[in-house]
C-alpha cells in the first residue's frame, strides 16, 4: 500500500514537472540559440582579426574557426526555435515574429550562412589575402538575416 | 466694450496672420542655382551617402532593384504611419516633371511643388545642410535612374499631424542650417561632419526626440528609442560606443562590430551604402565621431 502511495506520489510529481516544462520560458532553446550565434563570433573574430592584421595569420588555427563555422551551420535549428518564443511573446529575446511568418525566408538565410561557412572552410589555409573578401560575403549573410529577424537591442 | 471687441478682433487677427506667416512653405530661391552644372558621378556618390534608395525603393527590393524608387516602405512613428512615395523619375507617379529648384525644394526645405511641407520622415531637417552643388549633381543623377509607374499612396497620419500645414509649426521650432559640431578644424573633421550631419542623416535615428518629434541636439548621437519598434538605437558618442577609430571604418565597411556581432534593421541598408562610398568618407565619419562630446 505504502508503496503504492509513493508510486502515486512520483507520478503527481512528474505530472507536474511536465506541465511546467510545457509552458516554460523557452530558457532552453534561448541559451541554445544565443549560444551558437556567440560560437560563431569568436570564430569569426578569429578570422576577422587576422584579415584586419590585429592578430598574425596562422592557417591551422584560421581553418580550425572556419569549420566550426561549418559545424555550427550544420545544427539543426527548428527545436531551438519553437513557436511563441519571439520579443513580441517572451523577455530575453530579438526575435522577431517575421522568423515564423516568413519561416522559408529565415530558414533560406540561415542555409546562406552555410554557404558562405564552406566557402570560408575553402579558403581559410589558403593564406591571409582569402580571408578579407569571404569575411565579407558572411557579413553579407549575416546582415541580410538581421536586416529584418532580429529586433534592435534593448 | 465694442472697441474691446474690435482690438481683441484685430489681436486675433494679427496672431492668425502671424502664424499663418511663420507656418508657410518657403521654398529654395531657385537662382541660386543658375550656372551650376551638374555632374551625375558625383549625384551617385551623393545618392548613396544620402541613402534616398534605402527608404524609397520598393519593400523588400535587393540589389540593382534598389535603384527603383517607387516608394511603398512604410514607416511606423508615434505620429501615424509614413509611406515612402515613388520618387523615379517617372513624369506622372513619381518626379519626373519637376523643375531642379522643385526638386531642391523638396530635399533642402520640404517643400512641395505645390507649396505644401512633407513631413519630417523625410530628412530634409538633414539634407538642409547639402551643398546647392550636390543637389544639382543629384538631381543629375536622377536623371539616369529607371521610370516606374506605381502610384504613391497617401500618408496615414494621425490627427492633428494629418493637417500639413502643422507640419510649419514644428519647422519653425526645430528646421535650422546651423551645424551640431559647430568647430571643425581639420577638413577630414568637415567631411565627417558632412557625412554624418547632413547626407548620411545619422542623427535622425541614433540622437533622441522630445514630445513633437524634434531631435533633442543637446542629446545629439546619445542614443534614442526605435523609432519603427522595440529596442534601442545606440548612442554613438565615443564613452558610450567605445570603439577606435578602426573599429568604426570596418564596420561601415563590413557590418561587423568589434566583438564579431553583426549590424541588423535599417542599419543594414546604411552599410550597404557606406561600404560603397571611398574608404576616406568612411575614416572621416569615424573621426567625426571620436571628436563628439
Amino acid at each position: 500500500m505504502k508503496k503504492h502511495l509513493r508510486f502515486a506520489i512520483a507520478f503527481a510529481a512528474l505530472g507536474c514537472g511536465t506541465a511546467a516544462y510545457a509552458q516554460d520560458d523557452f530558457s532552453a532553446q534561448l541559451k541554445a540559440r544565443q549560444g551558437q550565434f556567440r560560437i560563431m563570433a569568436i570564430n569569426l573574430g578569429i578570422l576577422g582579426g587576422m584579415a584586419q592584421g590585429k592578430m598574425d595569420y596562422d592557417a591551422e588555427a584560421a581553418q580550425a574557426a572556419a569549420d566550426t563555422l561549418v559545424a555550427v551551420s550544420n545544427i539543426q535549428q527548428g527545436p531551438m526555435w519553437p513557436e511563441g518564443s519571439d520579443n513580441m511573446s517572451i523577455d530575453g529575446t530579438r526575435a522577431q515574429p517575421t522568423i515564423w511568418d516568413q519561416n522559408e525566408d529565415f530558414l533560406s538565410k540561415w542555409s546562406d550562412f552555410g554557404t558562405a561557412a564552406q566557402a570560408m572552410q575553402a579558403a581559410a589555409s589558403g593564406g591571409v589575402d582569402a580571408l578579407g573578401p569571404v569575411m565579407g560575403q558572411i557579413g553579407g549573410t549575416c546582415k541580410a538575416c538581421h536586416d529584418t529577424h532580429r529586433a534592435p537591442a534593448n | 466694450m465694442r472697441r474691446g471687441l474690435i482690438v481683441g478682433g484685430l489681436c486675433l487677427a494679427a496672431i492668425v496672420a502671424a502664424g499663418l506667416f511663420v507656418t508657410r512653405a518657403v521654398p529654395v530661391d531657385a537662382s541660386a542655382f543658375d550656372g551650376l552644372e551638374g555632374d551625375a558621378a558625383n549625384g551617385e556618390k551623393v545618392f548613396t551617402a544620402a541613402g534616398c534608395a534605402s527608404c524609397h525603393a520598393a519593400p523588400d527590393a535587393t540589389g540593382e532593384a534598389k535603384v527603383i524608387l517607387a516608394g511603398g516602405q512604410r514607416f511606423d512613428s508615434d505620429f501615424g504611419t509614413f509611406i515612402a512615395p515613388n520618387i523615379s523619375p517617372h513624369p506622372e507617379a513619381g518626379i519626373g516633371s519637376w523643375s531642379l529648384g522643385e526638386f531642391a525644394s523638396a530635399v533642402q526645405k520640404g517643400v512641395s511643388p505645390d507649396g505644401q511641407h512633407y513631413y519630417p520622415a523625410f530628412p530634409y531637417a538633414s539634407y538642409i545642410h547639402m551643398t546647392d552643388q550636390d543637389v544639382v549633381d543629384l538631381w543629375a543623377f536622377w536623371q539616369t535612374l529607371p521610370e516606374d509607374a506605381t502610384p504613391s499612396q497617401p500618408q496615414e497620419v494621425n490627427f492633428p499631424f494629418s493637417i500639413r500645414r502643422s507640419v510649419g509649426v514644428w519647422k519653425y521650432l526645430y528646421l535650422t542650417d546651423d551645424w551640431v559640431m559647430q568647430d571643425v578644424p581639420k577638413p577630414e573633421l568637415e567631411r565627417g561632419r558632412y557625412l554624418v550631419e547632413a547626407l548620411a542623416h545619422c542623427g535622425e535615428c541614433h540622437t533622441p526626440r522630445d514630445a513633437l518629434g524634434g531631435l533633442d541636439r543637446s542629446q545629439w548621437l546619445a542614443g534614442a528609442a526605435n523609432p519603427t519598434g522595440p529596442g534601442q538605437i545606440p548612442s554613438l558618442t565615443p564613452d558610450d560606443l567605445g570603439w577606435g577609430p578602426t573599429d568604426i571604418v570596418y564596420y561601415l565597411e563590413t557590418g561587423f562590430t568589434p566583438d564579431f556581432d553583426s549590424a541588423g534593421g535599417h542599419m543594414v541598408s546604411v552599410i550597404e551604402n557606406f561600404a560603397k562610398l571611398p574608404a576616406s568618407d568612411r575614416e572621416a565619419v569615424a573621426a567625426y565621431l571620436k571628436a563628439l562630446p
